[in-house]
């Protein structure tokens, strides 16, 4: 059996304890002027990639997408989480992409990097990461979409509203408790085979039952300290032509949410969906994206923005990754 | 307690060859003793960091005598863990504001190596980082947050832990150093909790001193220390006496009484700790800013009365306070010494038991060697049993008095003068006082007035009250689970407590227990109610009233930053 290679996405927000936060002129948030700090619902994401890396040992991935001051962000979550190694996806190309371009650029990201760092894993030279981890929205307004949409792109099932997790690596498949909000909360257990996309819920708690595991997080800890004082030496930095992407896709130009106006700054999630769907469920996906759409390409882009869609959902899908290769490669 | 698990749950747990309950000086030296016999040796500690739930004077000591020291288990410690080593040591006698004074640095040196003044939490948590060290390379470790709520059995027989945090771990020998008031003690029918006779009380302020204070108030080089003891009336008539040790830059002073005593006089522990801080005598080291920075207590066992002459039962070894090993030699108490030596006997016990080839002979094997190493004859002195039967005898005592108080016995006072203090300093007389009024307050007492000079200095300590210090410990309240549930209400069964708890006082309403009134039918009925929030884990009232008490799950409760 393979170490399981867990790749956790995760995005620097706006310090809004500042209340420094500003927009240029376009409504896009000038991120260089206000301070960043990790999304706090991505520990959760990093809590569930811990639990996972203690259990059952092997390797974990950060990865994230943004300005290079997004490099703190990583270093926070090699020290909180004790991951083995970051990456960071920065280009001014990429720059004020929406969630679609994200994902895009993410799921290209997580293949180059599976495909790169496998070999001394002993895994398969160009198998995806068993799981990957996202948070529950980001506290700048953003909708939850990046993290189902880059699943999406990279053909894994989806679990969200996570708050427990059990994963089997012999029978490669993950049990999850996960939250359903109706009139009252509930609690259901799903399974999923791995490769799975998880997106944790802001109530998950990991759990360590034994002395080992305990022993296990300590050894990590001591291991990690050392390591996220020189958290550079683990840190890979790719721009759109080492991921092979065509810049109209990604960036601005390929992003087709255009925000029309920007709510007050999100407390806590109010509203929770319950979502697992499968990759292979066209219908379901179908009405996952629909249901997402009105969030994600606002109130005036809507028509423009299911086109758009459309378009970069094939173009960074593994389905035709040899074709989106192709068409990149010319850059 | 927790239900206890079932044999199925037993047969899959996890296992280690040695799991120690508690991070203190002996669950530490037992560790690193099993760790040096290449043992897997699982460490669990109820608190976030080791140190953050004890509480000592505290002196330790190096004896000549013992088969281990703590600095020969733990190298660098008393560079890196301890305080001031003790060059001086004075025993004030006590009468009003009439002192005398002898210096008892002879007893005091006795079958002493080193002896130095430590802080808990500073020493404890340092001890931790090596035992994990040390338990790490043989594959087990410590964990900290971790509270162990049973023990676990297979047909009956102990086979490992329950914990609060984990699920039930397997042992092939289980070290309880879990200190005072030992859940596996109680659980191993190995102690109960009754008798209050069988406990001493200490309470202890840990004191700010400015830079050089210390050099220039006690007389002394940045390398040395001295140590205070106080007795006579300044503490009524309660049985016990009062300490003050220099630490680096605070100072530790503190009270030990007798449990029963306490009780007996319904004295508030806070007040006669108030008494000995704001005694005249103590102005020339106090100056004029007195800063607190800690409150705090615990109880602390008799080892004359309760030291367990077979601290083991199938796989499971008790070591330290949860053993009863805490000798009050006189003036001079010595628990964590014995803790350290009587963790390292166990761990060498298991180690060549299993030798041998059978671990379950490991413990009537340290039984057997805190017996030759001379461990148990000065935890119960045989001296001191034959002599309780005629001491501790109420009329004897009565005698006695009245024989110190008569004009003979002030007479003969007065003719012994110098030789008083050197019969004081015999650690052999020191060994069987009797637990009477006599040695603790008559005595003191007369000798002050016959040979003491009066105290002229005035003392303007104003301590702070009972609320400022419940105010300035920190607490992480478990909420919703109380670790004390009262079983008995009533005054009669529970209402010592009220002024016996530490943190609790007659008439103070923010305290963990209180006298309340209750009207009904128009009879009137007087009840004890508790709130466990500000409770020190002293153990006092799982004593001296009628509780269901229980530590805290791991982390909670309260905190000690000096110990
Ligand atoms: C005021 C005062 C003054 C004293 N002065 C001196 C002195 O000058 N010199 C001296 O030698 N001794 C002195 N003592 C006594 C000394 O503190 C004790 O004898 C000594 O600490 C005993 O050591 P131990 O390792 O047995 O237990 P402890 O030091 O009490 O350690 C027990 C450990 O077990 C942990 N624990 C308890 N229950 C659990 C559980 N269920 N699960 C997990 N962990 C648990 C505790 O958190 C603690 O860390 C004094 C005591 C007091 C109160
Ligand atoms: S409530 Fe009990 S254990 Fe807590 S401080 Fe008071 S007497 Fe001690």
């Amino acid at each position: 059996m393979a170490p399981i290679h867990t790749v956790v996405l995760t995005k620097g927000v706006p310090d809004f304890r500042e209340g420094q936060v500003s927009f240029d002129e376009n409504g896009h948030l000038e991120r260089g002027k206000t301070p960043t700090v990790m999304n706090p619902n991505d520990k959760f994401a990093l809590r569930a990639a811990l639990q996972t890396r203690v259990r059952h040992g092997g390797r974990v991935s950060v990865m994230s997408m943004g300005p290079p001051g997004y490099k703190d962000v990583l270093r926070e979550a090699m020290a909180d989480v004790y991951a083995d190694d970051l990456y960071l996806l920065s280009d001014r190309e990429m720059a004020a992409a929406d969630t679609w371009a994200t994902s895009i650029t993410l799921a290209t990201g997580i293949e180059k990097m599976a495909a790169g760092t496998n070999e001394g894993d002993g895994r398969d030279e160009d198998a995806m990461p068993d799981l990957v981890f996202a948070g529950f929205k980001t506290a700048d307004g953003e909708t939850g979409h990046t993290g189902p949409q880059t699943c999406w792109c990279l053909d894994m099932p989806v679990v969200t509203h996570v708050v427990s997790l059990d994963i089997d690596p012999e029978a490669r498949t993950l049990r999850a408790k996960r939250l359903v909000e109706g009139d009252i909360e509930e609690i259901e257990t799903v399974e999923a085979e791995l490769p799975c996309f998880v997106v944790a819920d802001p109530e998950f708690v990991p759990s360590y039952r034994t002395a080992s595991h305990r022993l296990e997080l300590k050894d990590l800890r001591e291991r990690t300290a050392r390591r996220a004082e020189a958290f550079e030496d683990h840190l890979t930095v790719w721009d759109h032509s080492d991921l092979n992407l065509d810049p109209d896709y990604i960036g601005l130009d390929g992003s087709p949410t255009i925000v029309s106006s920007v709510d007050p700054i999100p407390k806590q999630p109010a509203e929770r969906e319950a979502t697992v769907v499968a990759p292979d469920d066209a219908d379901g996906m179908t009405e996952l994206v629909d249901e997402m759409l009105p969030f994600a390409a606002g109130a005036s882009g809507g028509g423009g923005g299911a086109e758009a869609v459309a378009d970069g959902g094939r173009t960074g899908g593994s389905d035709d990754r040899d074709t989106s290769d192709g068409e990149t490669g010319g850059e | 307690m927790s239900s206890s698990p079932s044999d199925a749950d037993a047969a899959d747990a996890e296992h280690y060859e040695a799991v120690v309950v508690g991070a203190g000086p002996g669950g530490a030296a037992a560790a690193a003793a099993l760790a040096s016999y290449g043992v897997e040796t699982l460490v669990l500690e109820r608190g976030v960091d080791a140190g953050s739930k004890n509480v000592s004077g505290g002196l330790i000591y190096a004896e000549e005598s013992a088969p281990y020291t703590i600095d020969r288990l733990f190298e660098g410690f008393r560079e890196e863990a301890a305080e001031r080593p003790v060059t001086d040591y004075h025993l004030h006698n006590v009468a009003g504001d009439r002192v005398k004074s002898f210096d008892i640095t002879d007893l005091h040196e006795h079958d002493t190596e080193w002896c130095d003044a430590v802080l808990r939490r500073k020493m404890d948590s340092w001890l931790a980082e090596r035992v994990h060290e040390l338990t790490r390379e043989t594959g087990g470790g410590l964990l900290t947050e971790v509270r162990v709520n049973g023990l676990l059995r297979e047909q009956g027989e102990i086979v490992g832990v329950t914990c609060d945090e984990l699920d039930p771990i397997r042992a092939d020998l289980v070290v309880a150093a879990d200190g005072v008031n030992s859940e596996l003690a109680r659980d191993a029918g190995l102690m109960d909790w009754a008798e209050p006779e069988e406990w001493f009380q200490g309470v202890k302020a840990v004191v700010d001193m400015p830079e050089g204070a210390i050099e220039e108030r006690f007389g002394v080089d940045d390398d040395e220390g001295v140590a205070h003891l106080f007795s006579g009336d300044l503490f009524d008539d309660v049985r016990g006496g009062g300490f003050l040790y220099t630490n680096r830059d605070t100072l530790s002073i503190g009270t030990v009484f007798h449990l029963d005593s306490l009780v007996a006089e319904q004295a508030e522990p806070h007040e006669l700790l108030d008494a000995l801080l704001t005694h005249p005598l103590l102005a020339q080291w106090l100056g004029d800013e007195y800063e607190e920075l800690e409150y705090s207590a615990k109880l602390v066992p008799d080892s004359k009365k309760v030291a367990l002459r077979e601290p083991h039962r199938d796989r499971l070894v008790l070591v330290g306070d949860a053993a009863g090993q805490m000798q009050a030699q006189g003036p001079i108490i010595k628990g964590m010494n014995h803790a350290v030596t009587a963790g390292a006997l166990a761990a060498e016990a298991y180690a060549e038991a299993k030798a041998r080839g059978d671990t379950r002979t490991a413990g009537t094997l340290y039984a057997e060697k805190l017996r030759s190493e001379g461990v148990m004859d000065k935890l119960r002195p045989r001296r001191y049993e034959a002599a309780r039967v005629v001491g501790e005898n109420d009329r004897a005592s009565g005698l006695t008095d009245r024989l110190v108080d008569s004009r003979v016995g002030r007479g003969a006072l007065r003719a012994l003068g110098g030789r008083l203090e050197r019969l004081y300093g015999s650690p052999y007389l020191s060994m069987m006082v009797p637990d009477t009024r006599t040695p603790y307050v008559t005595l003191p007492t007369a000798i002050a007035e016959e040979l003491g000079e009066p105290i002229t200095d005035v003392n303007t300590v104003e301590p702070p009250s009972l609320e400022e210090r419940i105010g300035d410990l920190t607490y992480d309240t478990d909420i919703g689970h109380p670790h004390i549930r009262l079983r008995d209400a009533s005054y009669e069964a529970s209402g010592a407590a009220v002024s016996a708890c530490p943190v609790s006082a007659e008439g103070f309403g923010g305290g963990c227990y209180r006298t309340e009134t209750v009207r009904t039918n128009g009879s009137e009925e007087t009840v004890v109610s508790l709130d466990t929030q500000p409770c020190v884990e002293c153990g006092t009232c799982a004593i001296v009233a009628d509780t269901a008490w229980e530590h805290p799950r791991g982390g909670k409760g309260v905190e000690f930053r000096q110990g």
